[in-house]
């Protein structure tokens, strides 16, 4: 660019207004946006490589597709003793299906260990036993998701009412100088490690709710659902903090002007109008405790059980990876199944806060902007 | 108003009231409980000394060791880039435009990834995918990078600190008034300019604010470093990149629950877990003054 114009400074022609091109600028600006872009990419790469470490299961799966029926018979008759044999032994054997399930168990001693069978490991993944160890590993998902839907249950009933609750009082009744006592004390809540309140409630909690209702398993989902209560209650509070305080103020008078009382405002006006926002501040507590590892880890004892009974032990998907990630072998099927388990994790979590983000949020805008009933 | 009325309405306040003094009272428990339990084996030895005796006795040392060097890594990686995001944010990119909202979108989406995913991460992408090509392209496939150390683990901890710092700061340069900008601009400096003498050193609070936040939370995460650098037990520091490292994170957990001698040395993880409790909790509470701070300036 010719910089001779700039010297007429008192003419602007055309010329002298262009925007003179410089190598800082144009780098600069570059730079920025290229960094920008990276959180996106991060999100990309933790799908692509989370993912990517799980595909060999499903990769055999498809090659030996006629196959897969024949395991399933098997699992079935053979769930008393010992689950399904290995399929590769039976392609050795060269034996038809129904011999199969009569020699089952003298195959099984003969080589389960050695020839590990992917496609069997594929049809167990829907079984309801995880023994990803044992001489016949089964990978079966059904009583860790029963485990972290339960420990969800538990938290979101204790979390949802009381921080919904408290958040309503922040915003709604407390003085203001009592609100801002409680804000930052949330704020430091929500700072609290993870792992200091799983030890609190391995060493503290555990044994005080044993005291209280007598069970037997010192470490159980409730011990561990109170817990992870304690990490959800943040997300939740501020977020519904902020919803609630984001109801225009002309509805609070409204409301007001018409005689109701401070109390029937908020619970009838205020509160409901911010419904959208405390569904997508549930949603997100919800993705914390659904993916919280070190709580599971430390508070819920750990054993794959499939039982509804609050009491008993139960094993988390996260907490199943925190817990057998650093002892398997690279590449092998287990390993595979664990990375499939963070790539259900991840979706999962995606799909809550996509939901949060664009039905929520759009829905919350519409309505205060009185597009929308 | 109907008597029946406000003592339903006094109920109802009384209950949110109750719920929120709840929570402050769960807060207020678990820091004595954690104190009262630690305190007795809390000292400058128990800070600056090596566990000796199987773990049975002595400090913790290593572990804060490894905790600092961690952090300090950590934040060399995700402040430079989460300013820089924030600054692409607030300054660059348009509102409403598609692509800011997808920054947007992302950086709140990775906020609540679940740590272990990131742990997950580091796994797949640092250790095996590009230690794995580091080891294979500059060490002739000799084992040196595709296996965990405190370099993986930090950069995976960066990830997880990124949208900390990225809020903090956009909050804060948020908070530079528009006139400062735009007498910046009228005196003829570019925007790159008015970006790096005006903007930056406005907002400096918000770095540092992002800065304490992100330390805070890469100091109490346990989960993203359980199989990408953290170690049970080191008898000696870290001193290249490619060491593993103690965590006092980790070091909790392990002692918790993987050690065979638990209920012995149950003093030791009080006073662990104190030390961490308090490490984050003065971290918080610093950032949440400054925030303060802030937004009293701002108003």
């Amino acid at each position: 660019m010719d910089n001779q114009t700039d010297k007429k400074a008192f003419v602007f022609t055309k010329e002298s207004l262009k925007k003179k091109f410089r190598w800082s600028e144009f780098l600069s600006e570059k730079i920025i946006t290229g960094v920008a872009f990276l959180s996106i990419a991060i999100i990309v790469l933790i799908f692509f490589f989370v993912f990517k470490e799980s595909l060999p299961i499903f990769q055999t799966r498809k090659k030996e597709a006629p196959k897969v029926e024949q395991v399933q018979k098997q699992e079935q008759y053979g769930e008393k003793a010992k689950g399904q044999t290995n399929t590769s032994g039976q392609e050795q054997y060269g034996v038809t299906t129904k011999d199969t399930m009569m020699i089952e168990n003298q195959v099984q001693t003969a080589d389960t260990v050695t020839h590990g069978s992917d496609e069997a490991t594929f049809k167990s993944l829907a079984g309801k036993h995880w023994l990803p160890v044992s001489d016949n590993p089964r990978y079966g998902l059904i009583p860790l998701f029963v485990g972290t839907l339960k420990i969800t249950l538990i938290a979101m009933l204790f979390a949802a009412p009381i921080a919904i609750l408290a958040a309503l009082f922040s915003a709604a009744f407390a003085p203001y100088w009592l609100r801002e006592l409680i804000k930052p004390a949330i704020e430091l809540l929500a700072g609290f490690p993870s792992v200091v309140i799983g030890f609190f409630a391995l060493m503290v909690m555990a044994t005080f709710f044993q005291n209280i209702f007598g069970y037997d398993g010192r470490l159980n989902a409730f011990v561990g659902g109170v817990a992870m209560a304690l990490a959800a209650i943040p997300i939740i509070f501020t977020i519904t903090e902020d919803a609630l305080t984001a109801v225009p103020r002309t509805y609070t008078e409204a409301s007001l002007a018409l005689g109701a009382s401070k109390w029937q405002t908020a619970l009838f006006v205020i509160l409901p109008a911010a419904t959208p926002g405390i569904f997508a501040a549930i949603l997100l507590g919800i993705g914390r405790v659904f993916g919280e590892t070190m709580i599971a880890l430390m508070a819920t004892g750990n054993a794959a059980m499939t039982s509804v009974n609050p009491f008993e032990s139960v094993r988390t998907l996260a907490a199943t990876i925190g817990a057998e990630m650093a002892e398997v072998v690279f590449g092998d099927t287990h390993y595979n199944v664990l990375f499939l388990i963070g790539s259900l994790l991840f979706i999962f979590n995606f799909s809550l806060n996509a939901l949060a983000e664009f039905y929520v949020k759009g829905k919350l805008v519409k309505r205060f902007q009185g597009k929308q009933s | 108003m109907s008597r029946r009325n406000s003592i339903t309405g006094g109920f109802f306040i009384g209950l949110t009231a109750f719920s929120a003094f709840l929570i402050i009272a769960a807060i207020i428990i678990l820091l004595t409980v954690i104190i009262i339990g630690g305190k007795g084996t809390f000292s400058w030895e128990f800070l600056t000394t090596f566990p000796y005796d199987g773990m049975m006795k002595g400090g913790i040392f290593p572990a804060i060791y490894g905790t600092a060097l961690l952090v300090l890594i950590m934040s060399v990686a995700a402040v430079p880039f989460g300013t820089i995001t924030a600054i692409y944010l607030t300054e660059y990119a348009h509102e409403k435009s598609k692509l800011a909202q997808t920054i947007r979108f992302a950086v709140r989406t990775l906020a609540t990834v679940p740590s272990i995913i990131f742990g997950l991460f580091g796994l797949g992408f640092f250790i095996k995918f590009v230690g794995g090509g580091m080891d294979t392209v500059f060490f002739g496939g000799q084992l040196k990078w595709a296996q965990p150390n405190i370099l993986w683990a930090s950069l995976t901890m960066a990830l997880l600190t990124l949208p900390v710092v990225i809020v903090s700061v956009e909050e804060a340069i948020r908070t530079v008034p528009r006139e400062l900008r735009e007498a910046s601009l009228a005196l003829g400096a570019t925007k790159w300019e008015t970006i790096r003498r005006i903007v930056i050193p406005g907002s400096r609070s918000g770095i540092m604010t992002g800065t304490i936040l992100a330390v805070s939370r890469g100091a109490g995460e346990v989960a993203p470093i359980l199989f990408t650098g953290a170690a049970y037990y080191l008898a000696t520091l870290p001193t290249s990149l490619s060491d593993q490292f103690m965590n006092l994170g980790y070091h909790i957990y392990i002692m918790a629950t993987q050690s065979s001698n638990v209920d012995q040395t149950l003093p030791i993880q009080f006073a662990t877990t104190m030390v961490l409790l308090l490490l984050t909790f003065t971290l918080n509470l610093t950032a949440v003054i400054i925030r303060a701070r802030l937004r009293r300036k701002v108003k």
